[in-house]
């Protein structure tokens, strides 16, 4: 088990991967962006990205803006 | 009236609405289809667990068919910028983004120094950058120099509805500018603020607490858009100089009684 921070909660997972995780959590993987410890990480590069213990995982969704 | 070019994309609209901050998203979606407006900002946030209304919210916006502006809102440092451009690139598909670096709390003034930064950064690679700025020329500059094609000027603080706090300033950046594209962004309050910045020869304007807070945003939308379009034709008419004295408008030869007192 790893304790991560996703959008700023510590949390346990099981997954090892960025994807993997993302796919757990959601099912419109397509519809949100992934940044880890303050760095983008693009759709096609979510599954080549291992999850380390203490990573900050952001997954943001649009929102009304000015 | 002529439409004007951001980058690659053509409108005809010199509206740009921010959709923040309506009291419902149908009153929002009614506010973009009275505004006319073919430009509307968006933004990020963080979305876990069981929540979905970003995707309700990008949903309505994709609807409403209009070239999305993604902004980098709360920002305070260059790599947040960059990295809320690049999810924001990823999520709404377009090169295009609001560049915005705030270096101050209480007026929301963007910090000149990393948003010249994060210009440089973005546009090396392929973003079109519409970046956030004060009326200060050599900032200006040098966000034309990192690539930026375009520049947003603030009237006063965002949300502050206080209209043009400098006249003079606004003034000389549009005529040092003269071919730039030059969008005035945030403290706008009124219709008539806009028709003068437009009157000055500002290309469009780009606005949001106006509208949404207003008691009717669908009514002060339309507003805003008829007050834009008077402004850009007033500019295109080519006005008069103001002058000190007064100039009598009806022509005084051949008035009746004219001269009367010398004959």
């Amino acid at each position: 088990m790893l304790k991560i921070y996703i959008n700023g909660t510590l949390t346990e997972v099981e997954q090892a991967s960025l994807g993997e995780l993302i796919r757990h959590l959601r099912d419109d993987a397509d519809a949100i962006a992934t940044a880890i410890n303050g760095e983008f990480v693009a759709y096609a590069d979510r599954d080549k990205h291992t999850l380390s213990d203490r990573d900050r995982v952001d997954i943001v969704a649009p929102m009304a803006g000015g | 009236m002529m439409a004007i070019q951001f980058y690659d994309t053509q409108v005809n609209s010199r509206l740009l609405l921010g959709t923040a901050q309506y009291p419902s998203p149908k009153i929002l979606a009614d506010a973009i289809s009275s505004s006319a407006s073919e430009v509307v900002t968006v933004s990020l946030r963080r979305e876990s667990g069981s929540d979905r209304t970003g995707q309700s919210f990008w949903e309505l916006i994709k609807s409403a068919e209009v070239n999305v502006l993604p902004n980098t809102a709360g920002c305070k440092t260059v790599k947040e910028a960059v990295t809320t451009a690049q999810m924001a690139r990823e999520i709404f598909s377009t090169p295009w983004i609001k560049l915005e670096v705030i270096g101050e709390d209480d007026t929301l003034q963007p910090d000149v120094f990393q948003l010249v930064e994060a210009a440089d950064i973005l546009c090396r690679e392929g973003f079109q950058v519409f970046p956030y700025t004060t009326d200060d020329l050599v900032v200006a500059e040098r966000l034309l120099s990192c690539g930026c094609e375009l520049l947003m000027p603030w009237a006063s603080p965002i949300g502050s509805g206080r209209g043009i706090n400098d006249p003079y300033s606004l003034k000389t950046f549009r005529s040092h500018f003269g071919n730039v594209p030059l969008i005035v962004d945030a403290g706008i309050g009124l219709p008539s603020h806009a028709a003068r910045v437009m009157e000055m020869g500002y290309d469009a304007v780009l606005l949001n607490t106006a509208v949404a807070k207003a008691g009717d945003p669908v009514a002060m939308a339309k507003a805003f858009a008829q007050a834009i379009q008077a402004g850009r034709t007033a500019f295109e008419s080519q006005p008069i100089e103001a002058r000190e004295m007064a100039s009598p408008s009806t022509p005084v030869t051949g008035t009746p009684f004219w001269n009367s007192l010398e004959s």
